[in-house]
Formats: structure tokens, sequence, C-alpha cells
């Protein structure tokens, strides 16, 4: 039987994904310090969207991983931005 | 060779167990999406309200939190690579670092939440009802139940990894059977990835 052949990442490879997740933490706290009236919390959002790709890509392996994984994930980000955009034209068209 | 005995002994599929583990976490991101969306309509609704209690909690715990979190985050996945790089020893260590890590994150959770209960600051306390107006409430509300269910995940993450931890000991999780600890290891992530959002949500509010 063929054995799926198992992507091992280095130690480092990982190391360099921290250092750019605490990277973008200290961002997202500084551009929330910064006066941007209601364009902060779209800042802050951006980096914690860019932080939960990395998550998701290296450290959930979904980048080594079979293609029908990240299309799941792909779908299920899709029904949930589904949910919120129908949710807000409730409230804004009530 | 050893993939041949292993074959004749229990039945074992990691893709299979990797699908199970991922459908399990969209269950689990939906959960905590619904709740987001109620957030979010209750601090479109109260932006006032949601800036002065974002104001009341101590950003610096929450920062430190977030960090512990990714680094646990990089051991448990450097755990897995230790594991099939055949290093059970260097496996066994990054897991307990996981774990530790965890255990301080709970501790810093445990004070702030007792700091905000010593101020009257808890779901249906006098002080929150007679002095906190309903936005307010609704955050602090939500503060409680959001971050309390994230540390309820943070709480089995660790029994699951508790779990891998024996078995990587014990011999049965190793370079050819990895599965649980890697399962183990998305799990953990999954609640990383829930803080990530958390974090800006309700600390980062000015």
């Amino acid at each position: 039987m063929e054995k799926e052949k198992h992507h091992i990442v280095s130690y480092k490879f990982y190391f360099f994904i921290l250092i750019a997740l605490v990277t973008f933490t200290f961002m997202s706290i500084g551009i929330t310090r910064i006066n941007l009236g209601g364009y902060s919390v779209l800042g802050a959002m951006i980096f914690s969207v860019l932080k939960s790709l990395l998550v998701l890509t290296f450290f959930m392996h979904l980048k080594f991983d079979q293609p029908i994984i990240r299309i799941m994930v792909g779908f299920v980000c899709l029904v949930f931005f589904a949910l919120i955009f129908i949710t807000f034209l409730d409230y804004y068209y009530r | 060779m050893e993939q041949i005995i292993q074959h004749s002994e229990a039945h074992y599929d990691p893709e299979g167990a990797k699908l199970g583990m991922w459908l399990f976490i969209f269950t689990e991101l939906l959960l905590f999406g619904g709740l987001f969306i109620v957030y979010s309509i209750y601090r479109f609704r109260n932006p006032e309200a949601f800036r002065l209690g974002g104001e009341e909690l101590n950003l610096t715990i929450g920062a430190i939190n977030t960090i512990i979190l990714l680094v646990s985050s990089m051991t448990i996945a450097m755990s897995t690579s230790a594991l099939q790089l055949k290093n059970k020893r260097l496996t066994i260590v990054l897991i307990t670092i996981t774990l530790l890590l965890a255990t301080v994150f709970l501790i810093n959770k445990y004070f702030e939440w007792g700091l905000k209960i010593k101020h009257g600051i808890y779901p249906g306390s006098a002080h929150m009802l007679n002095d906190f107006s309903q936005g307010e409430i609704l955050f602090f509300g939500l503060y409680f139940v959001m971050t309390g269910l994230h540390a309820l995940h943070i709480i089995i993450g660790m029994i699951v990894i508790l779990a891998a931890l024996y078995k990587v000991q014990k011999g049965t999780v190793n370079a050819d059977r990895p599965s649980l600890l890697d399962n183990a290891g998305l799990y953990w992530h999954l609640v990383d990835l829930i803080w990530i959002f958390l974090f800006p949500l309700f600390y980062l509010i000015h």
C-alpha cells in the first residue's frame, strides 16, 4: 500500500512563523493605539486574519495536506461570512 | 517492514482521523462564530458602552496570554515534527512545555477574572445591575461567556494533550502512528485561533 508522504516541517520554520505571529500581535496593539476612529477595528481585524491564515496554513498543516481539507475550510469560512453578511443586512434595513 | 506488521494489527487510518478532526473543528468554529456574530451586533448597537467596557480590561494580561498561546502553539507543532523525526525525548519535552504554558494561561485568567469579580463585575452582580448601562452589562456578559468557553476549551485541550503525552511515552503514539498527537495539535491550534480573534475584540477597544 502506498504510504502517504508526511511532510516534516523544520523547527526553525515553526520558529519563524511564531516570530511573524508575535510581530502581528504587537502591530495590532500598535494600530489600535493610534487614533484611526472606526478604522482601528478594521486594522486589528486585518492583523487577526493574517495571523489566523498563518496558523491555518503552517501550524495546522493545510499547506501540506490534501486539497480536500483546504476546500472544506474555505467553504466553512464562506458560510460564516455569508452568515455575518446576512445578519448585518437584517440590521441595516430593519 | 514495520508497516506490514502494523497492518495486521488494529485498524489505523490517519487521513480519516484527520478528516474527522477537521469536521469537529468546523462545528467549534461555528459555535464561536455564532458568539462572534452576537458580539458584533451588540457592539454595533452599543459602540460607546463596549469602548468603556474594553477599557476596564487589562491589556497587559491579555497581550501576555496571547504570546503564551502563540508560543504553546509553536511547541506543540514542533512536537509533531520531533515525533516524525523519531526524537521521543524532545517530543515529550515539547508537549510538556505546551502543557505548562497552558497552565500559565489559566493562572493568568484566574487572576484576571478574580480581580473583576472582586470589583463586583460578574454577571448578575448588584454593582453591574445598579451602575452599569445595558450595553456594558452586555459587554461583560459576552466577555465572561466567550473567554469562559475559551478557557473550557483550554482545559479540554490540556486533557487531550495529556492523553497524547501518555501514549507517546508508552510508545503507542510514534512516528508510524502519530494521529493522536497530530489531532491534539490541531485542537490546540483551534484554541489559539479563537483567541487570536477574542484578544482584539475585547482588549483592543479604544
